[in-house]
C-alpha cells in the first residue's frame, strides 16, 4: 500500500518502536500514528539501566528516547501502561486487555524481549530481580546499599555490567556462572579472562562450573541462594541475568511465521504483508554473514526502525550495517563489530594483560567477521570498515601494532 | 533559549531551541532532525552523531582532545574533516546560541 495517510499502529514502544514513530514522520508519514506501549513510560534507553541508572548518574528524563512533549508535537498517539491481547488479522485490528479494539492499516511489532526467568525453588521470593525495564532497574537500585549482599545469576553483559555498577557503589557481590568462564557464549577467551580478571581486581567473586538449586527466603524475601556444589551463599538481593527470550507470541498466535522470533525480510515485512516487526522480537537475515539469526541490541533496534519507515515511506532501503555492541564497566569500554560467524583463526593484536587490546575473528579467506575492542576504538572503528567491505588481511599484519589500523583498513 | 542550526547533507536548514547543559546531538534528536542517527544515545561509542562545524564556530567549539575517543572514532568516521565532531560531546552553552552545524552525507 503506499496511500500514505493509512494509519500505523506499533505495538511496543521501546527503542525500536519508538524510533520507527519518529521515522515515519521525518520520512514525511501523513497519517495517524500510534504508539502503544505496556510500560507506563514513553520510549527510554535501556542501555544504562545497567551502568550510569544504578549509579544514579541519570534522570528519567536524561533516560527518554524523545521529550514527552515530542509525540503530541508530532501527532504520535502514544498509549502507555497499555496491553495488546491479540491481533485480527483479516479484521486488521489489534485487542487491548481493556477489549477495546484499535483498526490498523499498517501494524509494526516492536514488542522486544523478556527477561528468561529460573523457575527454581523460591523463584518468587521477594528480592530477586530481573533487569529489562527502568521499574526493574529501580527496584535493583534501592537494594544496591553500601555493605549489600548481590548475588547475580548469569555472567553475561548486564551481569557484569550490574556487577561493576554495584562495586562502585561498595555492594558485596557474588556472580555466579554455569560455564567455564565469563561471558562464554558472546565473547572469545582472551575476553573473558580480561573481564574476570577486571572484576576480580575490583573485588567481585566470580564462581564458575556450578549451578543454582534453589533460593532461600525468609519472611517472603530471598536470604540465600543454594548453589550445585552444596554451598549456601547468603544475600539480601539476586539478580538473575541468564539471557532474554523474544515476546513473539502475539506474532505466534496470529500465525505469522516465527523461528527464533518473528521472521522477518530484510525491509523487517512479516509474512503479512500489512505488518512489519523490528528490534529484538525478529529473526533477521543477517546479509553479510549469509544467514539469520535474533539481535538484541539498540543498533538493530534502530537499522530495522530504519528499514520499516523506509518501506512504509517508499524511500530507498537504508544500507546494510555491521552489527554492534558495547559495554562499560569501570572504565573499560568494550565495543563488538561483527558476528563471529566461520572464524578460521583469531588474532589479539596488543596485550591482553593491558588495559587496551582487540581480538580479530577471520574467516578462512582472510575476512574480518568481527572485532572485540577493549579500550580501543581505533580498532573497533577500522574492524567495522574492514567487516563492511569484507577486506581481506593477513593475520601477522594485524598483530603486528607497528602496522596502524589506518593502513589495515585502506 | 540559545539555537542551532542543523543543515541536512541536502542544503535543507532546522533551527531549533536546544537547552543549555544539553547536548547538541540531543537537540537534533528531541527535535527530529533528520541527519543524526545517535545509535548509542550520546556515550561516544558510535560515531552516528557526527557533524561538521562552521568556520564560523570552529574557533569557539574547538578540536576533539588528540587521543581521546573522540578523536580515535571521528579518524575513522566517513568522510571525516578537520572540522568534524561528534555532536554528542558538544554541550550548548550560552555562548554557543547561534550555532551552525552541517551533517555528512551520512553517518554509516
Amino acid at each position: 500500500m503506499s496511500d500514505a495517510s493509512a494509519r500505523v499502529v506499533i505495538v511496543g514502544a521501546g527503542h525500536a518502536g519508538g524510533s520507527v514513530a519518529a521515522l515515519l514522520r521525518q520520512y514525511g508519514w501523513q497519517g495517524p500514528i500510534t504508539l502503544i506501549g505496556a510500560e507506563p513510560v514513553a520510549p527510554y534507553q535501556r542501555p544504562p539501566l545497567s551502568k550510569t541508572w544504578l549509579k544514579g548518574g541519570s534522570d528519567l528524563a536524561g533516560l527518554l528516547l524523545r521529550p514527552n512533549s515530542f509525540y503530541a508535537a508530532n501527532r504520535i498517539e502514544l498509549g502507555l501502561a497499555t496491553q495488546v491481547t491479540g491481533i485480527d488479522r483479516s479484521g486488521k485490528l489489534i485487542t487491548l486487555a481493556t477489549n477495546d479494539r484499535v483498526p490498523y492499516d499498517h501494524l509494526i511489532l516492536a514488542p522486544g524481549a523478556h527477561a528468561r526467568s529460573l523457575p527454581l525453588p523460591g523463584h518468587d521470593l521477594g528480592g530477586i530481580i530481573a533487569l529489562r525495564t527502568v521499574a526493574d532497574a529501580d527496584g535493583l537500585k534501592a537494594a544496591l546499599r553500601p555493605g549489600a549482599r548481590l548475588v547475580i545469576i548469569g555472567a553475561g553483559y548486564i551481569g557484569l555490567e550490574a556487577a561493576a555498577s554495584a562495586r562502585v557503589l561498595g555492594v558485596n557481590v557474588v556472580v555466579i556462572e554455569q560455564a567455564a568462564r565469563v561471558l562464554p557464549r558472546v565473547a572469545a577467551p582472551p575476553l573473558s579472562d580480561f573481564f574476570q580478571r577486571q572484576h576480580a581486581a575490583a573485588g567481585v567473586r566470580i564462581v564458575l562450573n556450578v549451578a543454582v538449586e534453589a533460593f532461600e527466603g525468609a519472611h517472603g524475601h530471598v536470604s540465600a541462594v543454594r548453589l550445585s556444589d552444596g554451598e549456601r551463599i547468603p544475600c539480601d538481593a539476586v539478580l538473575v541475568g541468564i539471557g532474554a527470550a523474544p515476546n513473539d507470541s502475539l506474532g505466534r498466535a496470529s500465525g505469522l511465521d516465527c523461528g527464533n522470533g518473528i521472521i522477518v525480510d530484510a525491509a523487517a515485512r512479516t509474512s503479512d504483508p500489512s505488518i512489519h516487526a523490528i528490534g529484538d522480537c525478529t529473526h533477521r537475515p543477517l546479509p553479510l554473514y549469509h544467514r539469520s539469526g535474533r539481535l538484541e541490541s539498540v543498533p538493530n533496534a534502530l537499522e530495522q526502525a530504519k528499514q520499516a519507515a523506509a518501506d512504509l515511506c517508499r524511500r530507498p532501503p537504508p544500507t546494510p550495517e555491521v552489527p554492534w555492541f558495547w559495554s562499560d564497566q569501570y572504565d573499560v569500554r568494550l565495543q563488538i563489530a561483527g558476528l563471529p560467524f566461520d572464524v578460521a583463526e583469531t588474532v589479539v593484536r596488543g596485550d591482553p594483560g593491558s588495559q587496551s587490546f582487540a581480538i580479530f575473528h577471520l574467516s578462512a579467506e582472510g575476512s574480518v567477521q568481527a572485532v572485540e575492542a577493549v579500550n580501543a576504538p581505533a580498532e573497533f572503528m577500522a574492524g567495522r570498515i574492514m567487516i563492511a567491505r569484507r577486506t581481506r588481511t593477513v593475520a601477522a599484519r594485524l598483530r603486528d601494532v607497528s602496522c596502524s589500523m589506518r593502513e589495515l583498513a585502506s | 533559549m540559545p539555537k542551532v542550526t542543523y543543515v541536512e547533507h541536502n542544503g535543507t536548514g532546522h533551527t531549533v531551541d536546544v537547552p543549555v547543559g544539553t547536548s547538541v546531538m540531543r537537540g537534533a534528536v528531541d527535535n527530529n532532525v533528520p541527519g543524526i542517527d545517535a545509535d548509542c544515545g550520546g556515550e561516544c561509542a558510535c560515531a552516528t552523531c557526527h557533524v561538521y562545524i562552521d568556520a564560523a564556530w570552529q574557533a569557539r567549539i574547538g578540536t576533539p582532545v588528540p587521543g581521546s575517543q573522540e578523536a580515535s572514532m571521528l579518524s575513522f568516521a566517513a568522510v571525516a574533516q578537520p572540522n568534524s565532531r561528534l555532536s554528542c560531546q558538544i554541550e550548548m552553552t550560552p555562548d554557543l546560541d547561534g550555532l551552525l552545524v552541517r551533517m555528512p552525507e551520512g553517518q554509516h
